[in-house]
């Protein structure tokens, strides 16, 4: 076995469970903006819990994206082209919902503001749910050719694992908001939040626990089963700290679900990356679908280096912004007036004795 | 249109429009940056103006480079799968290292600035804009890495038919990268300078027209007051000092881009002596610079092009620097071209149609002339317009011209142009190679792609024509909104990114406190120092 491959898988497994840990609850507070928020106030209370820091959670996308083109070409290039469609869908998710952010505030009228609460929800939801689907395909199987490539039309891809993978992540992350959020705010979101949480998490992991159990049964091994029983003990861990209003901890234990559903999920399917249905012989895995030896030392050495700076300095972010936002902290939307108006007041004291041009 | 033509006019789009963005993220960021430094340092309050204002453009702005840089990193793998399995090796890292180490940065340091006024303190607030803007340096630096490596591969040998990587000092230190990173760094800043020069020139112009500013009989601006917030005394400082600050980078960033240009020409006459006979539309042999040729410049054979005007050694001083050396026409690079790397496109499934064809080694000659001397006019028209702004309003005046304001504003556009016509230039003129040959590297010669074979073969014309509908409309749609944006808070003026300002109105000393209600945390309750 291979020892730079395994580690750039590892690594990029990692990317994943950084991605879906951190990402996940700000997509799924995307997603609460149409389902769980009431009135503007509350939108604006959740948005603000992910102001800061939904950006650099993204580029934990970019950076496993970025990861695999660079450590595993082939296994990159075959899941990116097959799955184009969804993917395209994904982008286009992930450009309104990013834009929405920063514009919604920007104009003071319902109107606007609903079109881009719109599209952070549904943005947030199918990011969510395409980005889901393609693991769940990438760990499932793919119709791949020898060379790598689709078989088949556009939607060749499709399998039941698809909509397991991507309800698995869209639930997940709507739990995962609700448990932030019980963390991150206070008043009245705060206990409805941990309430919802409460009642929801029980049915939202089980996709996600179907998506667990198909890849073991496809490929599972005793360690990967083992993490199965972690992933359900830190749900149940995490239901019953919600309940006794053990916010944080209840947040953390379902921080370790994502992390044992992904490495129950990564750690069967290595050291294959994509099965094809095709063929097994067509399979991609860390051997045949890596880069050489010499390009995976040299970004062995910079991710030493660069991953846990990333760390660093994004666990400082949030304990920068670690205080409770409530309605209470949400300034007014201010209205400004325009500096540059249809009708201009006059000037005060500025009437020098002969000037060249009368104040109109 | 093909599969291959879907994809090519998918990329050319969508890359002219991200870098639209990115340019103005990066030049403004750095600009904004220095602003800040100011205010840090003098405490006056026209710079914390400044440093909201022209921040509160840079966000509109940014977030639409972030949103349009997804797509460029999924669709090399999503409708260039074949080119993302050729160069993966070496490509790829660049790539990988830009995300960890750029863009991270860039967007964890931004946020904390956006909300941070008041949880940090000043000085840690400052650089922490600082290190998101190095970061955006850093991120140009790791993706014309990668862009420098299509245009001349290094530091690779050829192993079971891909390039490996070898060397990574050479890949991370090409010299065309060395001289692109610069090059791109400044039009960046020419696309900032032009940016401030003619927003503030509007602002400006706007106050004498409004009749805030007057001008007296002995010739002196009377600065004056209105009855909206922020049209104060200070307001004229801030538009007087941006207009300043943006004409001198403007300037600067001129000369910077036609040194680095300078260096960058002589290094692609070796490079890709075809993009530059082609830039030059020059059949023959010659030393002479064209300003005008006419005749078919769509032509394989170039042979009907006339050079109208042509100045005798500018070229051979563009390519070594002297006024005499004969530079290799078109007529005579053909012929090389098909020695080396053959006359007719391999028999092989990949290059599907294409197969068996015969090559054009020349590129489209009617982008590669054009786009050369667009490059080289806007920016020459955007730094002569810089350095008359700067001379007309050496007395602190804007003209009352209708018509000069209107110039000025349009002049923002002269850099953006300048910005695409060469990067559009530059990948056109790289045709019919996706990855072009290295011709002074013994040995590795053989590293090279042709854009024919680098389509995703799995991928149906459809599903390209379909991405293609779709990103096309969804930027159109997000350029009117944003450009939208930036008009309302452009006219909106200082207020509409310091809404406190409103409420300094009453307060008779705003002129001299110096943070106008900025600052690190007065009170317990500040959670939020902005909030959506």
């Amino acid at each position: 076995m291979e020892l730079l491959p395994t580690i750039w898988f590892v690594a990029i497994a990692v990317l994943w469970t950084g991605y879906l840990f951190l990402e996940g609850f700000d997509l799924g507070v995307g997603m609460l903006m149409k389902l769980f928020a009431r009135n503007n106030t509350d939108r604006r209370v959740l948005l603000n819990t992910i102001g800061p820091v939904w950006d650099g959670n993204e580029v934990w996308l970019l950076t496993a994206a970025g990861a695999t083109f660079a450590a595993f070409p082939l296994w990159y290039a075959s899941l990116f082209s097959t799955l184009y469609l969804p993917l395209l869908a994904v982008l286009a998710a992930l450009i309104f919902r990013a834009v929405a952010f920063e514009y919604r505030g920007k104009v003071d009228s319902e109107r606007w503001r609903n079109r881009w609460d719109w599209a952070i929800a549904v943005g947030s939801f199918v990011a969510a749910f395409g980005i889901g689907a393609a693991l769940a395909l990438t760990t499932t199987g793919l119709p791949l050719n020898e060379n790598g490539d689709r078989v088949g039309g556009p939607m060749s891809w499709f399998s039941g694992y698809a909509l397991l993978g991507g309800f698995g992540v869209v639930a997940f992350a709507l739990v995962h908001a609700l448990a932030f959020l019980a963390l991150k705010t206070d008043g009245d979101v705060r206990h409805r939040a941990r309430r919802w949480f409460v009642r929801l998490v029980p049915f939202a992991v089980l996709p996600m626990f179907g998506w667990m159990v198909s890849v073991q049964f496809l490929s599972g091994k005793p360690w990967t089963w083992a993490l199965v029983a972690a992933a359900v003990a830190a749900v149940v861990l995490a239901w019953r700290l919600a309940r006794v209003g053990s916010e944080g901890r209840a947040f953390s234990a379902l921080g370790a679900f994502i992390v044992c559903a992904t490495a129950s999920i990564f750690g069967a399917a290595f050291p294959v990356v994509i099965p094809s249905t095709i063929d097994p012989a067509f399979n991609l895995t860390i051997s045949n679908a890596s880069s050489s030896d010499y390009t995976l030392g040299l970004m062995s050495i910079v991710a030493a280096v660069g991953l846990p700076l990333v760390i660093a300095y994004q666990s400082w972010t949030y304990w920068v912004f670690r205080r409770r936002v409530s309605a209470a902290h949400i300034p007014e939307a201010h209205g400004f007036l325009p500096a540059i108006a249809a009708k201009v007041m006059i000037p005060k004291d500025n009437t020098p004795a002969t000037s060249t041009r009368p104040g109109d | 249109m093909d599969a291959l033509e879907i994809a090519r006019w998918q990329f050319g789009i969508t890359t002219v429009y991200h870098f639209m963005m990115v340019p103005l993220t990066i030049g403004l960021g750095l600009v904004v940056a220095i602003i800040q430094t100011i205010w840090y340092r003098t405490g006056k309050p026209e710079y914390l103006r400044m440093t909201k204002f022209w921040g509160k453009l840079f966000l509109i702005n940014f977030i639409m480079g972030v949103a349009t840089g997804i797509v460029q990193e999924f669709q090399f793998g999503m409708a260039w799968s074949e080119y993302s399995r050729f160069v993966g090796d070496v490509f790829g890292a660049p790539l990988a290292l830009e995300a960890l180490l750029a863009f991270f940065v860039e967007s964890t340091f931004l946020g904390l600035w956006i909300f941070g006024w008041k949880q940090l303190k000043r000085g840690v607030h400052l650089a922490c804009l600082w290190i998101a803007v190095i970061g955006s340096v850093f991120s140009a630096y790791f993706i014309i890495v990668a862009n420098s490596w299509m245009q001349h591969p290094v530091g690779v040998e050829m192993v079971d038919g891909r390039p490996v990587m070898t060397d990574a000092w050479a890949v991370f230190t090409n010299n065309t990268a060395l001289v692109a990173v610069p090059h791109t760094l400044f039009g960046a800043l020419a696309v900032a300078g032009a940016f401030l020069l003619g927003i503030a020139w509007y602002h400006l112009w706007r106050r004498r027209h409004d009749g805030i500013d007057v001008v007296g009989n002995d010739g002196k601006l009377v600065p004056g007051e209105a009855v909206i917030p922020g049209r104060d005394k200070t307001d004229y400082t801030v538009w007087m000092t941006s207009l300043r600050i943006g004409a001198v980078v403007a300037m600067i960033s001129f000369a910077g881009t036609a040194i680095t240009g300078d260096l960058q020409g002589k290094l692609m006459f070796e490079q890709q002596p075809m993009k530059m006979a082609a830039a030059e539309a020059a059949c023959h042999d010659g030393t002479g610079f064209s300003v005008l040729s006419v005749g078919n410049l769509g032509a394989t054979n170039c042979d009907d092009i006339v050079a109208v005007i042509e100045v005798p050694g500018i070229l051979s001083f563009l390519a070594k620097g002297d006024f005499t050396t004969e530079v290799k026409g078109v007529n005579s690079l053909l012929g090389e071209y098909k020695e080396k790397y053959g006359t007719h496109l391999p028999d092989n499934p990949l290059y599907g149609e294409r197969a068996g064809q015969e090559i054009q080694y020349v590129p489209v000659m009617e982008v590669t002339y054009w786009g050369f001397r667009m490059m080289i006019g806007f920016g020459g028209i955007a730094a002569f317009a810089a350095l008359l702004a700067l001379w007309v309003t050496r007395k602190g005046i804007v003209p009352e011209s209708k018509w000069l304001m209107r110039l000025a504003v349009l002049g923002i556009l002269a850099p953006f142009g300048a910005n695409a016509a060469g990067w559009i230039f530059t990948e056109m003129g790289r045709q019919p190679f996706v990855v072009a040959p290295n011709p002074d590297m013994n040995g590795i010669d053989q590293v090279f792609m042709f854009t024919a074979a680098a389509v995703s073969p799995g991928v149906s014309a459809g599903e390209l024509m379909t991405s293609l509908v779709v990103l096309t409309a969804i930027y159109a749609a997000l350029l009117v909104v944003e450009v939208k944006l930036l008009v309302k808070y452009i006219r909106g003026g200082v207020a509409s990114a310091m809404p406190e300002l409103a409420h300094a109105q009453d307060s008779a000393d705003h002129h001299d406190k110096n943070d106008d209600g900025a600052g690190p945390g007065k009170s317990g309750d500040d959670v939020l120092a902005f909030a959506y």
